[in-house]
């Protein structure tokens, strides 16, 4: 026990500021002001996987680590849609995935957002569309608030891009 | 690099009355392909088994070039690959019938082949005979009747229209009243990939757990088909984005034997210094989250700490974080200076050193030892029976190792150390992966020590049309086989690979047998295999 207090002591607190980031997009929809002041405070996010290859999980995940610590932005990741305010979405939509995500949008309560992570997410990356098993990219299969880009985002991205969803910048 | 023709299996089988064609445009030649007649398939398959060998892989492709040439009456092929532990792997192939093409399954001999074989009849419409699972695999049920994409009269381009689903999957089910089924997924509570996993329990314990697998399926063999050699290096990478390195460095191996191109011997160190960083990252990473899993969540941030370390390094050195891209036919695509080798070594030894710090707090740590210690056994004789890979072999008394079985360069001139475990458990999984750490940092050490100055990459050329190459590489999770080859132009025609997971998913099912429900996540985690390197 002596020895957990004194390497947290010795390491302290390593979390950063944000870094800036332009590598997100807002697409159309205005959000209500309800809905930012409703999720202003606090925001759930259920990730969802469609099909990535596991690259964006590790950033996302990276966004918890103490550096990033995205939950000092009120941000948690939960385990049921239905607790969630927003999907977190990587990946071009698999064939086999396409009713396991539509299943989770649904079981989501509105008001509700979507940020699709990565490049897959957005265009399909380089598994292409031109591609049996890929029903299409996030969009093609759920309405999508933010897209971030990267092939995967880096953890500053994602959380600037989460952030940008609810439309509260630090 | 040994170019010796290895006949020892070819011997071997003609002992047996197996009578094999050499294949010349196969490479390479220490790692040869065998043709022999469908109806010593099994036969075949029996024989390795009696010679201790490791079942590899077993997958189809359509005729190459050269057997269109060779006015071959077949278009379909099955192939199948066996490693020995000093013979090196060897491959068979036997050509099947156009009409209705069917093969004996050698599911009787390796079990971790029914998977496979399941995957060759959703891709390709063979008829398994005498399977004992016959259920389809990657194939979901709401695929059109008759769709099997690898067939050259799919269509590849255009996603598949949804049908109406034809029955549930069939799993496996208990008559017990006592017995209650938690199905979990695809969608998990975590940030992790989806997968369907079937729960048969009595009170707290697991009395069964069946994988449904396939949700992540994205076409990367067919993919691949019709891609030049660097931009199948991009979608290698991409197979498990947590193996990046280890599989852009098969795919590339595979190419370059296919080529008769040697990397130079500054790429190839190069290339060890990647994938053992990779396997340290990963194996840091991991150790944080199976902690996490025991509420340990001390472990878990000091983990992510290190490992958020070693990725700005790489973004920085390799332009980066979770080195994608840096592995292309031929080579690597960035060099190292002087400074850049002396910053990676530092780093190196100041992360392991620090994991050895955290592991002491570890091994004192009661609650999670608590926890880990017999949990989730595997024992010798079923990895042995299913032929389990990587840490997760070599914590259960198996200890395939494709640094050693085939010493690729770099690891012709250096001595990788197997940390020999035998429990089984996910406390011995922990164990071998913080050796691994350390037997990690040690190699990389030692390649920056002896990187000779030269070039980095060497001219890719593409091969004849027709002519293939197999590589094994020891990725972090365990060996990884590719299987490549080319057509026309350049182009791929077949890329068939086996990412470890295909293998190590059996490996969880028998370790939680009887390991009480709210111990699996720490199981999954101590396997933690890859969802998309399995799907493909
Ligand atoms: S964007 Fe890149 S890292 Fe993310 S899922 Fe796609 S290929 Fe993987």
């Amino acid at each position: 026990m002596l020895r957990m207090l004194r390497q947290i002591v010795r390491i302290g607190t390593i979390t950063e500021r944000l870094a800036t980031s332009d590598a997100y997009e807002r697409l159309g929809r205005e959000l209500e002001d309800a809905v930012k002041k409703r999720f202003a405070g606090s925001l759930a996010i259920r990730q969802v996987d469609a099909g990535s290859c596991n690259g964006c999980e590790l950033e996302i995940h990276a966004a918890n680590n103490p550096y990033y610590d995205i939950e000092r932005f009120g941000v948690h990741f939960t385990a049921s849609p239905r607790f969630a305010d927003m999907l977190l979405v990587t990946g071009p939509v698999s064939v086999n995935m396409k009713t396991a995500l539509e299943m989770t949008y649904e079981a989501t309560p509105d008001p509700k957002l979507v940020v699709a992570v990565g490049d897959c997410a957005e265009h399909c990356g380089v598994f292409g569309r031109e591609n049996y098993a890929i029903a299409g990219c996030v969009s093609d299969i759920i309405p999508v608030d933010v897209v971030v880009h990267g092939c995967p985002p880096t953890p500053s991205d994602i959380i600037r891009g989460i952030l940008a969803a609810i439309d509260r910048m630090p | 690099m040994r170019h010796l023709a290895n006949t020892w299996f070819a011997e071997r089988l003609g002992d047996s009355g197996i009578r094999t064609i050499y294949l010349a445009d196969h490479h390479p030649a220490h790692m040869p392909c065998l043709e022999i007649m469908r109806l010593d398939w099994l036969r075949a398959a029996e024989q390795a088994r009696r010679l201790e060998m490791r079942f590899v892989a077993v997958w189809a492709a359509g005729a190459g070039c050269h057997d269109q040439d060779r006015g071959a009456r077949h278009g379909l092929y099955a192939y199948m690959a066996f490693a020995h532990p000093e013979h090196c792997h060897a491959l068979l192939r036997t050509p099947l019938a156009d009409e209705n093409p069917s093969l004996p399954s050698i599911a009787g001999e390796f079990v971790a082949a029914s998977r496979m074989e399941r995957h060759m009849a959703d891709m390709f419409g063979i008829t398994i005979e005498a399977a004992p699972d016959a259920r389809p695999w990657i194939r979901h049920e709401h695929w059109p009747r008759g769709a099997h994409p690898l067939r050259d009269d799919f269509d590849g381009k255009n996603p598949m229209p949804p049908c109406p689903c034809s029955g549930d999957y069939d799993f496996v089910r208990s008559a017990s009243s006592g017995v209650y089924e938690i199905p979990v997924g695809p969608v998990h509570a975590g940030i992790i990939e989806p997968g369907h996993f079937r729960f048969l329990a009595v009170g707290e314990q697991i009395l069964n757990m069946e994988e449904r697998l396939g949700y992540v399926h994205k076409g990367i063999e067919r993919a691949m088909q019709g891609r030049d050699a660097a931009s199948g290096a991009k979608l290698a990478a991409r197979i498990s984005g947590d193996s990046a390195v280890a599989h852009a460095w098969a795919f590339a191996q595979a190419s370059e034997y296919a080529a008769g191109i040697k990397p130079p011997r500054r790429a190839s160190l190069i290339r060890g210094i990647l994938c053992e960083r990779e396997r340290m990252a990963n194996h840091i990473g991991d150790i944080g989250a199976i902690c996490n899993d025991a509420a340990f969540a001390f472990m878990h941030m000091q983990m992510q700490r290190l490992r958020e370390d070693m990725a700005r390094l790489h973004q920085e050195i390799f332009g980066h974080r979770l080195l994608f891209d840096t592995i292309v036919p031929g080579g690597v695509t960035v060099d190292l200076g002087e400074a850049q080798l002396a910053r990676l070594e530092r780093q190196t030894r100041a992360i392991a050193a620090e994991v050895e710090h955290l592991r002491s707090i570890y091994a004192d740590h009661p609650s999670i030892q608590e926890r880990v210690i017999g949990s989730g056994v595997v024992s010798v004789d079923d990895a042995r029976d299913i032929g389990l890979l990587g840490f997760a072999g070599r914590a259960s008394g198996n200890y395939p190792d494709a640094r050693i079985e085939e010493a690729y360069p770099p690891y012709d001139e250096l001595k990788v150390h197997v940390a020999e475990g035998k429990s089984g458990d996910v406390a011995t999984r922990v164990w071998v992966r913080f050796e691994e750490i350390a037997d990690s940092a040690r190699l990389i050490g030692e390649m920056v020590e002896r990187m000779p100055d030269g070039p980095i990459a060497a001219e890719w050329t593409p091969p004849e049309p027709g002519v293939s190459g197999f590589a094994a590489i020891e990725g972090w999770r365990g060996e990884i086989a590719a299987w490549v080859r080319f057509g026309e132009k350049g182009l791929i025609d077949r890329y068939f690979v086996r990412d470890p997971s295909v293998i190590n998913w059996l490996g969880l099912e028998l370790a939680v047998r009887e390991v009480p429900v709210p111990d699996f996540p720490l199981n999954n985690k101590s396997f933690n295999c890859s969802y998309s390197g399995n799907d493909l």
